[in-house]
């Protein structure tokens, strides 16, 4: 066994320079993409944006830390935390989810009722030009901020935080006895998933042009939960991975429903369905997520064309980061 | 005189009937190697997790270097110069073996400065880094530092636990059952490591292997159902009736309320 040499220089350049160096590529290929596709798809594209922040942060409690969050979207509505962890979070998160949007009903005077707040989206600035698509300027803005997040995000998981966000979920007695006060590790991987959760859900409000509380239930929450699982459980590509599944499936399932005919009850459950089908093939084909599947391709092929056999004895680093 | 490392005295613990620990006292002079055997649930994990904070004893005192250790939360422990390491492996293996040794070290870098990437943040991380080869080079695993800790043989991922306790530079070092799994090779190995540990900390070593204890230790604790039966140095040990008894299984006669489960 052989020291991974390769990963060593890449340790010493500094992490800020290096991540933003990343995220400023990213930038720059998602803006040209962005002008380059229909209003549509800038729209699409916004949502995706603003789920991976959402999914990032639910990621980092839930993959990353073992905390489990069942009313993430409520989270999402709100973006405050209480301090809760360890397994009342997940109960006190679930009562969030299906109490919140109820409270929101019922004091329809504060919050505008089911049919919500309407939140008037800021268009986009004159100097883009008066015919720039505000769909464009919607998916910039969500673009700006995913990247932040997961600049953040990456920073954070990747430090003696992140480490100790991870040896918590491994071994809480372990963590204890190197010197890592347990409940605080848990309180902080929960504000810091909430602080996603609420930015996601303030740029959601824009991005959808009201704030109905039917729209930050269960239902939201447990969509965000499937996406961390189908792109990656603990990974930050892989909550990019999963918010893109989460926003091309109903796209897809809304345009197969309508182009078949099917009644409005089955086409309303039918992009469900589908996305429980996805959830469960994923599960079964790639259990450790589409990113975790990309690694092990990714090591598979060094292995076929260099020869050179992985130093992990197949054990692929799904919930590495920094890009193994 | 100097103040010992570690002083026990009648401490009693109770799990509802069962009495794992009887008022059991014990001292662990500076830079001293200290054996406690005692046959399975005798109490001897019992008492390391009195020390370390993980239960509350009914009765007794626990005094590190002169100071009242009895109500000190675990996560404490490590900054005081007390590491320890578990029966069960406790490794993370979300980590490398060379996160594992690096987050063995109290030192650690703000929250602020980690989520902003900060330059500081970053020295902290190749100082430690730098340091954590330095332990598992001196182990004799530095070739290992990017494996996951189940991906190396066991006997391995035993010495991995003791590089990560030792990156916290400890001035007492709890180590439970160090021995058991490994080979003859190893625990010769093993024997030589905690030997030169003696001159830069004091040791006390739960082990089941009585040999093993006898050629480490320069004093001994023999528990049984919770009691303190022998203290001595080895070669008083070995002479102990009672101890061979417990040893051997023969005339022991359960203490009351001690019927360990
Ligand atoms: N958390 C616990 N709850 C209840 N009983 C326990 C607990 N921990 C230990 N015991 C009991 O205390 C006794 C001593 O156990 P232990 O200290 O683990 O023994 P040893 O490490 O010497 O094998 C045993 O009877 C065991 O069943
Ligand atoms: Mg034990």
């Amino acid at each position: 066994m052989a020291i991974r040499l390769a990963r060593w220089p890449s340790r010493t350049t500094p992490t800020l320079g290096r991540h933003l160096a990343l995220a400023v590529g990213a930038a720059i290929l998602l803006l040209l993409l962005s002008s380059q596709i229909g209003a549509y798809d800038d729209y699409n594209l916004a949502e995706v944006a603003i789920f991976v922040i959402a999914v990032a942060g639910l990621n980092v409690l839930t993959g990353v830390n073992g905390q489990l969050s069942l009313g993430h979207g409520a989270l999402m509505a709100i973006g405050a935390a209480a301090r809760l962890r360890g397994p009342y979070l997940a109960g006190a998160t679930l009562a969030l989810a299906v109490g919140l949007p109820q409270i929101a009903t019922r004091y329809s005077h504060v919050f505008g009722g089911e049919e919500g707040l309407t939140v008037t989206p800021p268009g986009p600035p004159d100097w883009l030009g008066a015919d720039f698509p505000p769909e464009r300027w919607m998916a910039w803005i969500a673009i700006a901020a995913a990247l932040v997040t997961i600049v953040l995000l990456a920073n954070l998981l990747q430090s003696s935080v992140g480490r100790s966000f991870k040896a918590v979920r491994d071994h809480e007695a372990a963590a204890a006895l190197a010197g890592i006060d347990v409940a605080r590790t848990q309180v902080h991987a929960f504000v810091v998933s909430s602080a996603c959760a609420g930015l996601a859900g303030s740029l959601f409000a824009y991005w959808s042009g009201l704030t109905a509380p039917a729209g930050f239930g269960v239902a939201l929450s447990l969509q965000l939960l499937s996406a961390i699982v189908i792109g990656g459980l603990g990974s930050l590509s892989g909550a990019v991975w999963g918010s893109i599944i989460l926003v091309i499936i109903p796209a897809l399932t809304g345009g197969l429903a309508s182009s078949l005919s099917l009644a409005s009850s089955v086409a309303n459950n039918l992009p469900l369905a589908i996305y429980g089908s996805v959830l469960v093939l994923a599960m079964l084909l790639v259990p450790n997520g589409i990113d975790g599947g990309l690694r092990r391709l990714l090591v598979l092929a060094r292995t076929r064309w260099t020869g050179a056999p992985s130093t992990h004895k197949g054990v692929v680093d799904w919930d590495d980061p920094s890009g193994g | 005189m100097e103040q010992p490392t570690l002083d026990v005295a009648d401490l009693t613990v109770r799990f509802g009937g069962v009495v794992a620990l009887d008022r059991v006292s014990l001292r662990v002079e500076a830079n001293e190697i200290h054996g406690i055997i005692g046959p399975n649930g005798a109490g001897k994990t019992t008492l390391f997790n009195a020390v370390c904070g993980f239960l509350r004893p009914q009765g007794g005192t626990i005094s590190y270097r002169g100071r009242a250790l009895l109500g000190t939360a675990p996560h404490h422990l490590a900054r005081l110069g007390i590491a320890r390491t578990l029966q069960g492996l406790g490794l993370w293996p979300g980590l490398t073996v060379l996160e594992n040794v690096v987050m063995g070290s109290h030192a650690r870098p703000h929250f602020l400065g980690s989520l902003l990437g900060m330059p500081a943040a970053d020295r902290l991380e190749r100082r430690l880094r730098g340091q954590a080869l330095e332990v598992l080079s001196e182990l004799g695993i530095a070739d290992i530092a990017d494996a996951r800790p189940p991906a190396v043989p066991y006997g391995v991922q035993k010495r991995v636990i003791i590089a990560r306790a030792l990156m916290a530079r400890p001035a007492l070092l709890l180590l439970d059952e160090p021995a058991s799994g490994l080979s003859s090779r190893e625990m010769d190995r093993l024997h030589k490591l905690v030997g030169s540990l003696r001159q830069r900390m004091s040791v006390v070593v739960v082990e089941h292997h009585l040999d093993f204890v006898m050629a480490i230790s320069q004093r001994i604790t023999v528990l049984n159902f919770g009691r303190v039966i022998a203290s001595g140095t080895p070669a008083d040990i070995r002479g102990n009736r009672e101890v061979s008894e417990a040893y051997l299984g023969q005339a022991v006669t359960p203490s009351e309320g001690a019927a360990g489960a």
